[in-house]
């Protein structure tokens, strides 16, 4: 059974201080069931995750106790990715006819601060100073530039494009444009990247309604159908945060075993993608993630970047809404806006962001510590 | 230092000077770990015994953090006092690569591949007054 998505919702990302993250999502899976004109007592299941807004299944209190298949998902930041995962499973068996995939949150500002025993480490690693997700994103990049020649203007352009990206987006968080002296000077976090070339933890909720093709149509003139979700976790040597050690070899990262994995079940490659969407938690993995996908070979970045390749006008948009970094990142619906955005762009209702050319697959990537990635390829 | 500890015991040699990094060696297929794990996470075997990975490296990659982290980051530093500090992998004569505190927290004194060193240092004072110690890594001396 093919799975199609006909109802999208969001509740706009940034800081909404009126609303718990709880009713962020209840308003976003209220948008995305008017959106399918259909009731939430239609619901047979849901998919949700929050990481700092509270249990996801604690929406029953506010959308109605009806009685539906409620499973929680906890898988950092990708959490979006692995709940629409659960849905798309749940569909393609046969076992459910229609459901709902939500994710919200609000965290805190500033950078997130994870206890070592969550994450199987012991507190010395946390004490000394070495557990922040930015050390990492900092050291990838900085490697990364080292051995394929990324140059610093190439940061400067992803953060000036995400910026440009999100001033044309509505519900977007950043709506302004950023000049390239604004980036350049921007104080520096963690070497080579600075303030404007970091998305923020913020607040949010993303909700889709998903549901069998061959009802489809009954709830939306135009589907968008979920070829392929693909979650993978990392392999040994995969170069992942929160390491204490690394292997001496480098193993491929689990962006890359996902990806391959879900081209292959597609039946499509890279080059049938008209526009995608690639986790931009920091401009370096953005641009790691395009070779990582098997969009570009490694080093090709530094041309694309500067020929505009991924820009809305490019042949190849990338992170059209302005990804995580004019989006901000709450965990648990970070995924869900990645492809609500393609959901979009395949409609034709992205307005000014609208890419040309009648766009017919789309892609969606999303990352998340220690090592989660997870693939969705979409179709008209 | 007669009135210091290891923050954390198992990391490094204490007080044999000079102190070396402790990790463990998987006996059936060979890979290294830091710190010491008592399965191994490439072979999944349980066969594992300690290894002593040295105090010498190059620097794999770097980063310098430029604000104070919040908890669990335990120092007696202040957000007045604070000073940024390198962060880095260090490639060790086995392969692995460790992470590690740099003494170095300006960009113009990292480059990828410099030769480095360990070092023993102070993280605080415990509550009786005694230096809690972690490693961290320098620029070998012959850099300058």
């Amino acid at each position: 059974m093919d799975v199609a998505i006909v109802g999208l919702g969001m509740h706009p990302f940034g800081r909404t201080p009126s609303m718990t993250g709880l009713e962020q999502g209840a308003a976003a899976a209220r948008a995305a069931l008017a959106d399918a004109g259909v009731d939430f007592k239609r619901m047979e299941f849901a998919y949700g995750g929050s990481q700092d807004g509270g249990n996801a299944d604690s929406l029953v209190n506010l959308l109605g106790l009806t009685g539906l298949q409620f499973t929680n998902v906890a898988n950092g930041c990708a959490t979006g990715g692995s709940s629409l995962h659960g849905a798309y499973s749940a569909i393609k068996s046969g076992q459910y006819d229609i459901g709902l995939v939500v994710g919200f949150d609000k965290h805190e500002r500033g950078a997130f601060n994870a206890k070592p025993a969550d994450w199987g480490l012991d507190d010395w690693y946390g004490e000394t100073g070495l557990m922040l997700t930015t050390q990492y994103f900092g050291m990838k990049i900085q490697r990364y530039m080292h051995d394929h020649g990324i140059s610093r203007e190439t940061l400067i352009r992803v953060a000036e494009k995400a910026f440009r990206n999100g001033s044309l987006t509505p519900t977007a968080w950043r709506q302004a444009a950023l000049s390239w002296e604004e980036i350049e000077n921007a104080p520096m976090v963690s070497e080579p990247l600075n303030k404007f070339m970091f998305c923020s933890p913020a607040e949010g909720g993303c909700a889709l309604i998903v549901c069998r093709a061959d009802i489809a149509h009954q709830f939306h003139p135009r589907p968008i159908y979920l070829k392929t979700a693909v979650v993978r976790s990392r392999n040994y040597g995969s170069f992942e945060v929160f390491s204490p050690s690394q292997p001496p070899e480098v193993a491929h990262s689990p962006t890359v075993t996902a990806s391959q994995a879900a081209f292959e079940l597609a039946g499509v490659g890279p080059e049938d993608i008209d526009v995608a969407q690639l986790q931009d938690t920091e401009v370096g993995a953005e641009i790691m993630h395009m070779a990582e996908n098997g969009f570009c070979e490694h080093g090709d970045q530094e041309n694309w970047l500067a020929e505009g390749v991924t820009e809305i006008t490019g042949r190849l948009p990338v992170n059209t809404d302005g990804g995580c970094l004019a989006n901000g990142e709450p965990v648990g619906a970070s995924g869900l806006r990645q492809v609500h955005e393609i959901c979009v762009q395949l409609r034709g209702e992205g307005g000014a962001r609208q890419v040309a050319g009648d766009p017919q697959v789309g892609y969606t990537h999303v990352y998340g510590a220690p090592g989660i990635s997870g693939v969705n390829i979409l179709a008209r | 230092m007669p009135d210091a500890k290891p923050l954390h015991d198992g990391l490094f040699s204490w007080p044999d000077a000079p102190s070396t990094l402790m990790g463990s060696r998987c006996l059936d297929c060979g890979e290294h770990a830091f710190p010491s794990q008592k399965s191994c996470r490439a072979c999944s075997g349980q066969n594992m015994t300690a290894a002593d990975l040295g105090n010498e490296g190059v620097l794999w990659t770097w980063t310098i953090q430029s604000f104070m982290p919040k908890t669990p980051y335990h120092t007696d530093e202040t957000p007045e006092t604070f000073k940024p500090y390198g962060v880095g992998y260090i490639e060790l004569a086995c392969g692995l690569k460790v992470e590690s505190r740099l003494r170095e927290n300006q960009a113009e004194q990292l480059k990828i591949g410099m030769p480095m060193k360990l070092e023993i240092i102070t993280v605080r004072k415990d509550d009786e007054g005694s230096d809690l110690l972690t490693f961290q890594f320098c620029a070998s001396e012959e850099q300058g």
